[in-house]
Order: C-alpha cells, then sequence, then structure tokens
C-alpha cells in the first residue's frame, strides 16, 4: 500500500467522491483557467492547437485556391491579388509552424501523457506549466492582432531586408513569435527537469517508455535554440521600429545575418517538430502489433544523435545565399551525418512490425502512414543536402513538397497520438470507421497534394509564386484537387473527434492494451492521476496484459497470475 | 527550325530540359540520388506492407510470433551500408558544386541590376536591356548586385541559382551550351511582382551575339552632336539620316524620345507604381497621365508645377520632396541622362489638353 494510498484514503470522503476525474472534479472557469493539472494544460493546449490547425489549414486551402489558374502578370486573380495571396501563405507558415506544429505534440499530449507515464502525479513546476501556456496564448493574441492590421506578408521565414521594409503589420507577429518561443522554452524546461526528477527510482533511463526519450531530447533543442530565435526576433523588431542597421546594408548592416541566426533556430526546430512524433511513432507501432520495440536503444541513442547533429547543419539552407564553399561543404557533410540516425529509426520500426500483431486502429493507419510519409520526406533531404542539386532545387516548390513531407509527418502522427490518447484524456472512444475514413482520406488527398509539388518543382517551378508559366498549371491543378482531399479529410477527423465527446462510448481504463504506466489508471485519470503508485515494468513487455472480450479492452495481468517472463528475453 | 520545340524533347521526366554544360552533371547526380531513393523507398515501404498482409491480427488480443527485442549486428549493418550512399552522394555534390562556383578566367562578364520586380542586364558596352543575350558555348560570369531587398537569379535550363543580395555583388557563371530561349526568374521572394519577376534568356548561335549585340540600342550609333539634332526635331532627323550608309539601319530602328520613354516606363520598373492610364493607385505613385503641369502639394505644404525640372529631380532625387499624401517609397531608378530625358518627353506627352 503506497503512502499515496494512504493520504487519499484519510481525506474525508465528500472531497474525493467515487468516480469523479480530472474533468469532473472541480467545475467553472476558474477551475480552468487557473488550473495547475498537467491534465487540463494538455486540454487545453490541445483544444487550441487544434483549433488552430484548422485555421491554419483555411489559410492552405486559400492558397491552393489561388493557384489552379496561371494568371497574367501584374493582374489579380478575381478577388484574389498577389498582395492578399502572399498574406495566405505567410499567415498559413507561420500559425502552423509557431502555432501548431511545434507545441503540438510536446506541450498538448505531452503534458497530459508525460507524468503518467513516469506515475508522477505532475510536471516538476505546475505553475511554469500554466504560465508557458499563458505565454502561448498572448502569441497567439499577437500573431491575431497583426491578422486584424491587415496580416503580413513576409513569409514565416521573415527574411530581411524585406521584412523590415514591408509596409504589412510585421511587428506583432514577431512579437507573437517571441512570445511563442518563450511558452516553448519554459515547457522544454519543465519536462526535462520532470525526466530528472520525477521519474521513479526503479525507472532507470533505459527503462523509460521512448517517447520520453524523444520529449527529453527536444527539450534540450527547445532550452538551447530557442532563445537564438528570441534574440534575431528582438533584433528584427529594433530594426524595424527604429533602424539600427544591424541587417541594413546601407546602414552598414548585413541582410543575411538574420539568415544564419534564424535557420540556427529553425532548423533545429524542425527536429524540435519531428522528435516528438518519432516518440509517439515507437509507442503506437509497438502497441497495435503487439510486439516488443526492436533495438531500444539505437532508437533512444538516434534521438540525442538527431538533436545533436541538429543543431550542426543550419547552413544548408544558406547554399546559394552567398556562403562561402568551405562552409557550404561542411554543412552539406553534416547534413548527411542526420539522415544516419533517421535511417535507423525507420530500419528498427520496421523490424518491430516483423511477425508482430498487426491491428489497423486509426492511431495504427496514422503509424504506417508516417512511415510512407517520412520516407519520402526523408529521401528527398538527400536531394536537398547535395550541393549541386540544392542549387537547382532550393527555393522550388521541391523544397515546400519536402518540408511538408517531414511536418505533416508530424502531424499526421499528431493525429494518431490524439486517436491513440483520447479514450484516456476524454474517456470517451470514437467511431473506428469515421477514425480511419478520417485518417486514409487526408493522408492520400496529402500524397497527391505534395507529389505534385515534387514534381513541378523539380521541373523548375519556384515557391511564393502567385503568377506562373502555363506549362506548370496542370500539375498546380493535380495539387489543389489532393489539397482539397487532404482537408475533406481532416474535416471528417475534426467530426469524428467531436461526435465523441457527445456519443462516444465510455472507453476502458486499457483499451488499446499499451502496458506504459498512463494505461494502469482509470479513463479519464483522477485528479491526481494514481490511486496507488503503479509498478514500474518494462514499456513493452506485452505479457503483462491480456485481452478481455467482455469489455473489448485488455487487463494487467494480476503478478502472482504471470507466467514467468522466458529466459533470454532481455 | 521551331528550337524551343526541339529542346522540349531533350527535358526529362523530372528535369526541365538542359542548356548549360552543367546541366547534364546536375541532372546525372539528381537521377542517381533518385534511384538509390526509390530502391529504399520501395524496400521500406514494401516490407511494411508484406508486413501488414502477413501478420495482421485475425482475432482480437492475439499475440505476436516473436518477441525478439535486438539484433546488434544487424543494426550495426543498417546503420553502416547507407552511410556508404550517404558519403557518394556528398561527394558528387561537392565536387559538382566546385565546378559551378569556379569562374573560368575567360568568362565574358554581364552585370546584372536586381530591383523591385526587374531585372536589368548591362552589357560591357554599356547598353542596359531588360532580356539576358549570351552566345553559345563560351563561359559567361554573372555579376548580381540588387538595390532594394534580397532576389535570387534562377535558370532552371541552365541549372544555376544565386542569391542577389543588396550590399555586395553576388556572381555566377555558366555555358550555354543550347541555342534557344529560356526564362530566367527570381527564386527569393521579395514581395507583390515576385512571381512577375522575370526575364528572358536568348542563347545566341556562334558569331549572331556581338551582331545583336552592337544593334541593342539603336541609340548607341549616334554621336553626342548626332543625339542633340535627334532630340530637337526627331522625326526629321529620322527622315534625313535613314538612308545614310553608317547610321541608316539603326536610324530606321529609332523612335521619337516619347516612345523611346514609353519603352523605359516598361523596361526601368516605373510601371509597377505608376499607371498611364489616369488610374491611381494610392499606396504608390501618382498616375503619369495629366501629370505634367499639374499643380503638386508637399507635405511640408510648398506646392510646384510640373514641369521638366521637377520630374528630373523626381527621378534623381525621388526623397526629396515627397507630395502629400504619398510614402518616399520610391527607389533611385538607373537612368542614364539620356534615358532620364526619354521619360521627362515621355510623361510630357501624356498631358491633358
Amino acid at each position: 500500500m503506497s503512502t499515496l494510498d494512504a493520504s487519499a484514503a484519510a481525506l474525508p470522503a465528500a472531497d474525493l467522491p467515487a468516480g469523479d476525474n480530472y474533468l469532473t472534479c472541480d467545475r467553472g472557469f476558474k477551475s480552468w483557467a487557473f488550473t495547475l493539472d498537467h491534465k487540463r494544460i494538455g486540454v487545453m493546449y490541445l483544444t487550441g492547437i487544434l483549433i488552430f490547425f484548422m485555421i491554419g489549414g483555411l489559410f492552405a486551402l486559400l492558397v491552393r485556391t489561388s493557384l489552379p489558374v496561371p494568371g497574367v502578370a501584374g493582374q489579380a486573380k478575381g478577388p484574389i491579388t498577389a498582395e492578399l495571396y502572399n498574406k495566405f501563405f505567410t499567415l498559413h507558415g507561420a500559425i502552423m509552424v509557431f502555432i501548431v506544429i511545434i507545441p503540438g505534440i510536446p506541450a498538448a499530449l505531452g503534458n497530459f501523457v508525460l507524468p503518467l507515464m513516469l506515475g508522477a502525479k505532475d510536471v516538476a513546476f505546475p505553475r511554469i506549466n500554466l504560465m508557458s501556456f499563458y505565454f502561448w496564448c498572448a502569441g497567439v493574441v499577437l500573431a491575431l492582432t497583426s491578422l486584424v492590421l491587415g496580416g503580413v506578408d513576409t513569409g514565416w521565414t521573415f527574411y530581411t531586408p524585406y521584412s523590415t521594409t514591408t509596409n504589412t503589420a510585421v511587428i506583432p507577429v514577431v512579437a507573437g513569435a517571441f512570445m511563442l518561443g518563450f511558452s516553448s522554452i519554459f515547457t522544454g524546461l519543465n519536462f526535462i527537469v520532470t525526466i530528472h526528477k520525477l521519474r521513479p527510482p526503479e525507472m532507470g533511463w533505459f527503462k523509460m517508455p521512448l517517447l520520453l526519450w524523444a520529449i527529453y531530447s527536444t527539450g534540450i533543442v527547445q532550452i538551447l535554440a530557442t532563445p537564438v530565435l528570441g534574440i534575431i526576433l528582438l533584433l528584427l523588431i529594433v530594426e524595424r521600429a527604429v533602424g539600427i542597421g544591424i541587417f541594413d546594408p546601407a546602414l552598414g548592416g548585413d541582410p543575411v545575418l538574420f539568415q544564419h541566426f534564424f535557420w540556427f533556430y529553425s532548423h533545429p526546430a524542425v527536429y524540435i517538430m519531428i522528435l516528438p512524433a518519432m516518440g509517439v511513432m515507437s509507442e503506437l507501432l509497438t502497441v497495435f502489433s503487439r510486439r516488443h520495440i526492436f533495438g531500444y536503444s539505437f532508437i533512444a541513442y538516434s534521438s540525442v544523435a538527431i538533436a545533436v547533429f541538429g543543431f550542426l547543419v543550419w547552413g544548408h539552407h544558406l547554399f546559394v545565399s552567398g556562403q562561402s564553399n568551405l562552409l557550404n561543404t561542411i554543412f552539406s557533410a553534416i547534413t548527411f551525418s542526420v539522415a544516419v540516425p533517421s535511417a535507423i529509426k525507420v530500419f528498427n520500426w520496421l523490424a518491430t512490425l516483423y511477425k508482430g500483431s498487426i491491428n489497423l486502429k486509426t492511431p495504427m493507419i496514422y503509424a504506417l502512414g508516417f512511415i510512407w510519409i517520412f520516407g519520402i520526406g526523408g529521401l528527398t533531404g538527400l536531394f536537398l543536402g547535395t550541393l549541386a542539386t540544392d542549387v537547382h532545387l532550393h527555393d522550388t516548390y521541391f523544397v515546400v513538397a519536402h518540408f511538408h513531407f517531414v511536418m505533416a509527418g508530424t502531424i499526421f502522427t499528431f493525429f494518431g497520438a490524439v486517436h491513440y490518447w483520447w479514450p484516456k484524456i476524454m474517456g470517451k472512444m470514437y467511431n473506428e470507421a469515421l477514425g480511419r475514413w478520417g485518417a486514409m482520406l487526408s493522408m492520400i488527398g496529402f500524397n497527391i497534394t505534395f507529389l505534385a509539388q515534387f514534381w513541378m518543382g523539380s521541373l523548375g517551378m519556384p515557391r511564393r509564386y502567385f503568377h506562373y508559366d502555363p506549362f506548370f498549371q496542370p500539375y498546380h491543378v493535380a495539387s489543389t484537387i489532393g489539397a482539397y482531399i487532404m482537408g475533406f479529410g481532416f474535416l471528417l477527423t475534426m467530426i469524428c473527434l467531436v461526435h465523441s465527446l457527445f456519443r462516444g462510448k465510455r472507453a476502458a481504463a486499457n483499451p488499446w492494451g499499451g502496458v506504459t504506466l498512463e494505461w494502469r489508471t482509470a479513463s479519464p485519470p483522477p485528479h491526481y492521476n494514481f490511486d496507488r503508485t503503479p509498478p514500474v515494468t518494462d514499456p513493452y513487455d506485452f505479457n503483462l496484459v491480456r485481452y478481455n472480450a467482455d469489455t473489448d479492452a485488455y487487463d494487467f495481468i494480476p503478478a502472482e497470475e504471470r507466467v514467468a517472463v522466458p529466459a533470454g528475453h532481455h | 527550325m521551331n528550337l524551343t520545340l526541339l529542346a522540349q524533347s531533350d527535358r526529362t521526366i523530372f528535369m526541365p530540359e538542359p542548356a548549360s554544360t552543367i546541366a547534364g552533371t546536375v541532372d546525372g547526380i539528381f537521377y542517381f540520388i533518385f534511384y538509390v531513393s526509390l530502391f529504399f523507398f520501395v524496400l521500406i515501404v514494401g516490407l511494411m506492407f508484406f508486413f501488414i498482409v502477413r501478420y495482421r491480427q485475425r482475432t482480437p488480443g492475439e499475440g505476436p510470433k516473436t518477441q525478439i527485442t535486438h539484433n546488434t549486428p544487424l543494426e550495426i549493418l543498417w546503420s553502416v551500408l547507407p552511410t556508404f550512399l550517404l558519403v557518394a552522394m556528398f561527394w558528387l555534390g561537392f565536387v559538382g558544386f566546385l565546378d559551378m562556383r569556379t569562374v573560368p578566367k575567360d568568362a565574358y562578364e554581364i552585370r546584372v541590376d536586381a530591383k523591385k520586380w526587374t531585372w536589368e542586364f548591362i552589357y560591357p558596352n554599356g547598353i542596359g536591356h531588360p532580356e539576358l543575350h549570351v552566345p553559345v558555348d563560351r563561359p559567361v560570369r554573372l555579376v548580381m548586385y540588387s538595390q532594394d531587398v534580397i532576389h535570387s537569379c534562377y535558370i532552371p535550363a541552365f541549372r544555376v541559382k544565386r542569391d542577389v543580395v543588396p550590399g555586395r555583388y553576388s556572381e555566377l557563371w555558366f555555358t550555354a551550351n543550347k541555342v534557344g530561349e529560356y526564362r530566367l526568374v527570381c527564386a527569393e521572394y521579395c514581395g507583390e511582382g515576385h512571381s512577375d519577376m522575370f526575364a528572358k534568356v536568348v542563347v545566341h548561335p556562334a558569331g549572331t551575339f556581338e551582331d545583336w549585340l552592337a544593334t541593342a540600342d539603336p541609340l548607341s550609333a549616334l554621336s553626342d552632336e548626332q543625339y542633340v539634332e535627334f532630340m530637337a526635331d526627331p522625326q526629321a532627323f529620322i527622315d534625313k539620316y535613314k538612308d545614310d550608309p553608317e547610321i541608316g539601319e539603326n536610324v530606321q530602328r529609332l523612335k521619337v524620345p516619347a516612345l523611346l520613354g514609353k519603352a523605359l516606363y516598361e523596361k526601368k520598373g516605373c510601371s509597377q507604381c505608376h499607371t498611364i492610364d489616369g488610374t491611381d493607385l494610392p499606396d504608390k505613385g501618382p498616375t503619369w497621365k495629366g501629370l505634367f503641369g499639374k499643380t503638386e502639394t508637399f507635405s511640408d505644404g510648398s506646392s510646384v508645377v510640373v514641369d521638366r525640372d521637377y520630374i528630373a529631380e523626381s527621378i534623381r532625387e525621388p526623397g526629396k520632396r515627397i507630395v502629400a499624401g504619398r510614402q518616399n517609397i520610391m527607389p533611385k531608378p538607373r537612368v542614364s541622362d539620356r534615358e532620364l530625358r526619354q521619360i521627362v518627353e515621355f510623361i510630357k506627352s501624356l498631358q491633358s489638353d
């Protein structure tokens, strides 16, 4: 009997009604606005991120809607002018990168799952956690301010001197990205400390679920890289406001300096986005193939390797900007070194499927889709890391398609994770058929959209173009059709989730048969997460649970009934 | 013979028609990476689908057929083997890139002036032209400069691209090896007219580039005295010299200054901000229609009747006096004195009656 159990038993019965969970234990606006509960903060992030994912997606559809016709130089296309189009793609990029994908898996799902996976009551710094959320809100409000002031047309990269000279509302959106950066730093810091300090003594580093390795690696990148973004964005604001001359050559500045600082953050930021997704992958693939992860330590170390190498490759964004040959060579070489740990992960995931018992539930469809999508995203990176081919492909649709295949890989894994933990978070099951259709349609639409873009990109179609050579029209039409299919797929997914909230069946504690600690508590979990301290086990030992046909869920096998684990298992 | 159509047939499925000496190298590396990637993609996805079908769960709760946790030799193998391919890609890309960056000593130099949203190519004889004309089979070096924001000079058919950055010169070089017409585009986002910032590239057959260059600017044939005579009464000058054995051929291509000014209006990018049909663009510059002779009031309260001197001043020093209600956004155009006077004549020709 644990101490937590004893203290709970000592409380008056009225404080802990039977069946009460973190969603129902307290009511009213204040109980959410001032909550320190990691689960509620996670739910608030999740809600906000899903809403902004739809807004960002809407801007993407506006971009694609502007492009099926080539247009005539200097002329608008119906109601859409070049200026408006430039604002569409800028807002799509800025919202998706800074508001949605970067906080997506760590802040929304990580917040909910991380303490549960550690068997802990909360994160190390619950107040800082709430503050991170309010920094995120502040960033969102600033971004919306810029929208009200007429929008921004710089592209999400804010390259100088364009961003210092355009007369659109650059400062609010840059200040917003600055605030979102702080949110990200605090979240990373909180999670690193939580993993260090709240890990149960029996849970050694190599007994952690791989998602925690991924979140830990992500935290390192968040803490070390994001301040550099903060510095450069502040400098940009000051340059714009008072013309200090950091970037303006007329005042002795250097416009390319901005690109170095920007990518010093924004390339590692790609790993802030992809590493948590890779962590989620290791959880989904094992649970839905009932297989122990293959090559735990290779996967764990490859997360760390990606985080470390990720800091040393930013210059591959500047191969044609005037960087010296020596620097280009060094950055190209280090870029190839990131390919190795990424490949290791993919091969290990494949080996995890080998002789498994593969169950194509919605989260698994997203996970398998990620192997396809990240396969393409990763392999096309080779064309861009190679100097001679990058010169041709740089700033074309090839690059656009490449980073969408990587970042949307994260988005699809995010949705896989949302479906996977949804029963735990909301205590409701969702409609499996609707979930699968949403997953399939959005991924098929995605592939049509961006495979067409790879093709026109290698044929020489530059990015951020409102008018284009009519030669490229068929590719643009295909891409736009794909985008609408994808939009419809995501709409189904949203309907599936909302439908579940109102009509979903009650979820069992462990519907998928996971053995990480969050599945040892009720769905949804009680306010203090666990009634008794859960036992720490191998996170991928599926002999710990057995299927219960009555509940269509899994039960943990009581210790006394369990057969001894076969020798040589580890 | 339709050269463009002929060249189109050389286009491969993923790459545009190659028209420079390095295009073959770049395409070779591209397809090498493509086939390696295709192999691994088919391997990975093929195995994935095979496993999905072969090892699908048949009854709920069914267990796996193995719980193997790792195989270190196998994992080391699949970490190390792809590394050799990666080193090969890096090496090919590196060598190809050095060739792209090492400019031959005898390269023919053309200056490139980029600004929102026009390209101007300035040839060694001083003539500025909106099209890039180059001789076939001869190394050409572009020395590029931007007047405002970052642009990027990209010629897909030549597989070359280089950012054009304000405050520094950047250069790129190529040897076009196929006669024809191609497109040069801006690849670095530069605002509203980004996608309209393209130029025609013409690769001339051996020996004809010099002929084009000599006649690129018909005014180039006129002496200073003849130029003064031409400006004084253009039509009379054209009639008088059109059969002249020395300059007649050029004189026949001469236009009156207002028409020359109209050409400059397009070529120098004036048309990006000034209309000539009376439409006023509030965020940009005033329309030129009816501008000459109009009274303009400045932000400091003073005013002027628009005349030749005022227009010349506005072109030479755009920020000196700002018309009330307008912003100081006009870049300083690069125009010679001759060109400036042609623009002035053009604006005067748009005077209201």
